[in-house]
């Protein structure tokens, strides 16, 4: 479900606004244009769905036009063309009256600044509760109000305190209490830690994470800090100089697909290892897998197959019981065991989707048995094997980590043959 | 060269005025000569020595001890030389034509900051009420209001509302943009905008322009003596026109000590907000 969509949208400051956008059209750049009809195009022809309860990211360098677009969504600036719909196009913002627009600020939409925008005159509370205020509340519910959210913050004890004596930190809580006082459905986050210190901005962030898993808001987030962007979006968008919206996708999607040569550059010096995760480097290899009733003779026999030295093992409903090596297997055969079971080993290389590739590495170090990636249910998802770890570790494109897997192939062929000539 | 006559114009213009409007100007005098009357009785009813004693403890509470013995003792001292009627006087007349241009001024202050186009026809407009020597305002006071204290009352408030209007309009742009936005973002009307951000916001500023304004309304209430104002101007003007320069010198300090007193008292206020 979109709850947010934004379709076409443009943002042109100067005298010549549509001039401007036939420019666009004809492909012509910021600057070309800017030169010539004197107009700065600051959103340029931007389309996006926003699902209901991710953690939007849109992420630009300065003077890319985000927080443009951020503020267009709710017309604190009026767009130039374009539309922007909420709740499955239900909602049509650009052409809401006076007082509806207030209706969806009031009680759709909150934001928070990136300088805070707190009033200084005002108490914590009162600041908090600023919103409800608006709306013509009563003093004694909004005040509960806002103490709750500002419980929920993180900020309890300081409710009667001026907000010009917290610190940074403090101060954008009391930012995102405010904006929450309000039970909003999105969030509009306008470079919100960008003014922090990077350890609490790192604390902000991690507390952002732990919040949403509790409240469940749609969020925009806004910034121009790739890492901030990896780390907290489910989904980012990245904006080139000319206002444009580059590439929509995951960290992962972005770091290992860019969509063009500015997102490379963008992401070239990401700390991959971090955000790449098991899902992106595993394989999904559904038959290298044995069941232990099936016996070591089976187990040896794929082994051989495939030319590796560990087996996972997994039970009838797919669930992953450990490895088996080869050498353990090959002694069964010989003394003519027909179960598993006792030579089962390695039971913890199982891994979530989830885990980075910088926690797996430890794991492959200093040997070289497949680690398994278990999906919710428990059920083998598919295998990461060592040499995609270091290549994805030492920056080699995702590409080579998949020859690897062709390269198994004919060693596989040739042991086989080995294995004949026995 | 062409020869202008602006002069003339305005000559025509305002004996137009004078034929024409008498009934407005007949209002107006009659509502400021009210007010000033109203001041003037209760600044005048209780003995010398209360007055000073509640300014004294008046300025010692908004603006701290210092002020309130600095109050205490050059109140008692006007006193003292016998001038205090006369500076009751003059205090009503800036009391009453500062109100004035305060309740004219900051109203058109929070227009212009709401309009550049307000602003822009307002800005012209203030630098000529302040360049103008402020003498030339008494000419036309007295053709629309005779001598006396209206005039001078009409023409401090021409002469003190330009830093009313000025500061207000600045303190509310001044308002850091994102705290605008973030009102605005959660819905405000722009009256709550108004009420509930901006004016609170730029209240010091603000406050600096009544400090202004009261300031320069002193200052032209001493020179519409020359009109029949009365007060401590016209005994400056007594000082001047008959050589007298102790009693100059005596109103003079007498002038200095009330605009100490009001400008310390209005700058606490400014300064606690």
């Amino acid at each position: 479900m979109a709850k947010i969509r934004v379709e076409n949208l443009y943002k042109i400051f100067g005298p010549k606004p549509k001039r401007a956008i036939s420019m666009v059209e004809e492909g012509k750049s910021k600057d070309e244009i800017l030169d010539e009809i004197g107009c700065t195009v600051a959103v340029s022809d931007a389309n996006l769905e926003i699902e209901i309860g991710e953690i939007f990211v849109v992420m630009g360098l300065s003077g890319s036009g985000k927080s443009t677009l951020l503020r267009c969504l709710n017309r604190l600036i009026e767009p130039t063309a374009g539309n922007v719909y909420l709740d499955d196009d239900a909602v049509d913002v650009l052409s809401a009256r006076e007082e509806d627009l207030r209706h969806i600020r009031r009680s759709k939409m909150s934001m928070v600044f990136q300088h805070f925008g707190l009033l200084p005159h005002r108490t914590v509370a009162a600041n908090v509760s600023f919103g409800l205020e608006i709306q013509g509340v009563d003093q004694s519910t909004r005040i509960e109000k806002a103490y709750e959210t500002i419980e929920t913050v993180g900020l309890s004890g300081y409710e009667e305190k001026m907000t010009g004596e917290l610190s940074g930190g403090m101060q954008q809580r009391v930012g995102l209490a405010r904006a929450l006082a309000t039970d909003p459905e999105i969030l509009l986050m306008d470079e919100a830690f960008s003014a922090l210190d990077p350890l609490i901005r790192t604390n902000m962030q991690d507390e952002l994470l732990e919040l949403q898993s509790k409240v469940q808001k749609t969020i925009v987030f806004i910034t121009h800090d790739l890492d901030e962007a990896l780390k907290l979006g489910d989904r980012i968008a990245i904006m080139n100089q000319n206002g444009q919206i580059e590439q929509v996708g995951t960290s992962e999607e972005i770091l290992s697909n860019p969509a063009s040569h500015y997102v490379e550059a963008f992401v070239e010096n990401v700390d991959r290892s971090k955000v790449i995760t098991a899902t992106s480097i595993m394989f999904d290899h559904p038959e290298r897998v044995v069941e232990p009733k099936e016996g070591p003779g089976v187990a040896v026999r794929r082994m051989r197959k495939w030319g590796i030295s560990h087996l996972a093992v997994t039970n009838s409903e797919n669930k992953f019981q450990g490895f088996v090596a080869i050498d353990d297997a090959v002694k069964m055969q010989k003394e003519g065991k027909n179960t598993l079971e006792s030579i089962i080993k390695h039971k913890d290389r199982g891994i979530i989707p989830d885990t980075p590739v910088a926690d797996i590495l430890p794991m492959v170090w200093d040997n070289n048995i497949p680690v398994v990636v278990i999906d919710e249910d428990g059920k083998m998802d598919g295998i990461v094997y060592r040499p995609s770890v270091i290549a994805e570790i030492t920056g080699e494109e995702v590409e080579s980590a998949k020859k690897l897997d062709e390269i198994e192939e004919p060693e596989a062929t040739e042991s086989e043959t080995e294995v004949e000539n026995d | 060269m062409i020869d202008l006559h602006i002069g003339e114009g305005i000559e025509i213009a305002i004996n137009w005025l004078t034929d024409n409007l008498s009934v407005v100007f007949d209002i107006i005098r009659e509502v400021l000569t009210g007010i000033v009357t109203v001041f003037e009785t209760v600044l005048l009813f209780p003995p010398e020595m209360v007055t000073i004693v509640i300014f004294a403890a008046l300025a010692w509470w908004i603006a701290g001890r210092g002020v309130g013995i600095f109050s205490l003792v050059g109140l008692w001292l006007i006193a003292s030389m016998g001038f205090w009627d006369e500076t009751m006087v003059t205090l009503a007349l800036v009391v009453t034509s500062a109100l004035v241009a305060l309740v004219i001024g900051i109203p058109v202050g929070i227009w212009a900051s709401r309009s550049d186009a307000v602003a822009s026809v307002v800005r012209p407009i203030l630098d000529f009420m302040q360049t103008m020597p402020a003498f030339v305002y008494l000419i036309p006071a007295v053709l629309f209001f005779q001598l006396g204290k209206v005039p001078g009352a009409v023409a401090t408030v021409i002469f003190s509302m330009p830093p009313a209007v000025r500061l207000t309009n600045l303190g509310i742009r001044q308002v850091h943009e994102e705290v605008v936005e973030a009102a605005r973002s959660f819905g405000s009307t722009d009256r709550q905008l108004l009420f509930k951000v901006q004016i609170p916001l730029a209240m010091p500023t603000i406050l600096a322009g009544v400090n202004q304004t009261i300031m320069l309304a002193l200052s032209m209430v001493v020179i519409a003596a020359m009109i029949g104002a009365g007060g401590l101007g016209g005994e400056i003007l007594k000082g001047i026109t008959q050589l007298k320069i102790g009693l100059g010198f005596e109103s003079g300090i007498a002038v200095v000590i009330l605009a100490i007193f009001l400008d310390r008292i209005t700058q606490a206020l400014g300064a606690g907000s």
